[in-house]
């Protein structure tokens, strides 16, 4: 475990999260929760748990981002009836 | 309203941090999770026990595959789910089908993730196969592999990619996975030579199988195993595009 490589990943997470939340954009929130999947999944395999790094950067980086942007784009601010 | 969830959240952290002290050191031979007797037992004994050199496959597949066999219903469930909420009340056909269709607009995005799609479905196929040896097994490659259709999907038109997956069978396809792998967890039960053997015991596949040891055969059952969650996966996770892509109303789901 590399300290330094630890910090900027974790300052880089807390940064993003804050991000994806302070955002008014929901697409762009959803990106940057992929942004965060990522980070998750760079701690991780530097933790050693490889397995678990890469079922993050595939489901969590990947797909659930995708889902989340086909969410966003049939979801309106205003309900129709 | 602000201040209260604010307070909370302040509170709740503060909570987390604290309770955070508690955890042990990373890497901490002595901690429980490292000192228990069962990790002891996994580390040890997977390879013997299973030919795999893998320790995560071998738990994931082996040791704990009953606990993984009902993550794969899980999965299913949640595509079933999914497909009840969107797919259910929305039956009749679409009037504008501009979501179906192949709507090519820019040929660049388009030629190129056609390009992509059969090189990640190699490589997901790959991770699947080599998940013995390496980070990787059903879960991964099916994730990449659904991964490859939504890509299509996304740059094609999701109408060309339906015409490749069609969209009536994604479900039955992610049930046939489970049955895969709940069918080589019945086999042993049926295979007696001697005592009863339990469920997903796959010692006994060695009768069926070509080896001459049982730890062969688990290596290979589970292998078997991991092709069932590969397909569940996959196909439940372009069920899950598509679905919420197209509101549901693609022509007939189901």
């Amino acid at each position: 475990m590399i300290l330094e490589f630890d910090l900027v990943i974790l300052v880089f997470l807390v940064l993003t999260a804050i991000i994806a939340l302070q955002v008014k954009d929901l697409l762009a929130a959803s990106m940057i929760l992929g942004v965060y999947s990522l980070l998750i999944c760079l701690l991780w395999a530097e933790m050693g748990a490889v397995d678990v790094a890469f079922t993050e950067a595939a489901v969590g980086a990947g797909v659930s981002t995708v889902v989340m942007i086909a969410t966003v784009f049939q979801t309106r601010r205003r309900s129709k009836d | 309203m602000k201040l209260i969830g604010g307070l909370a959240v302040i509170v709740t952290g503060a909570l987390l941090l604290r309770a955070s002290q508690d955890f042990p050191d990373w890497s901490d031979p002595l901690s429980p999770a490292n000192d228990s007797q069962t990790s002891n037992y996994f580390l040890e004994n997977a390879y013997v026990d299973a030919k795999t050199p893998n320790v995560v496959t071998v738990v994931l597949g082996d040791y704990r595959a009953f606990d993984t066999m009902f993550e794969t219903v899980v999965i299913l469930t949640a595509g079933l789910a999914i497909f009840a909420v969107l797919g259910w009340t929305q039956r009749e056909e679409v009037k504008d089908s501009a979501v179906l269709e192949a709507v090519e607009e820019n040929p660049i995005i388009g030629i190129t993730c056609r390009l992509l799609v059969p090189i990640i479905q190699l490589f997901a196929l790959y991770v699947l196969a080599h998940g013995h040896y390496s980070p990787g097994g059903g879960f991964q490659g099916g994730v990449m592999f659904g991964a490859s259709f939504i890509i299509l999907a996304l740059g094609t038109g999701l109408g060309s990619a339906l015409k490749r997956f069609r969209d009536t069978r994604a479900l039955v396809i992610g049930a046939i996975g489970v049955l895969l792998y709940a069918g080589i967890g019945f086999l042993p039960m049926f295979l007696g030579d001697g005592p009863v053997r339990n469920f997903l015991d796959y010692g006994a596949l060695k009768q069926i199988l070509p080896v001459d040891k049982e730890s062969m055969a688990r290596s290979h059952a589970i292998l078997g195993i991991e092709t069932g969650v590969f397909i569940t996966v996959s196909a439940v996770m372009f069920a899950v595009y598509f679905l919420l892509a197209s509101h549901g109303r693609t022509k007939n789901s189901l």
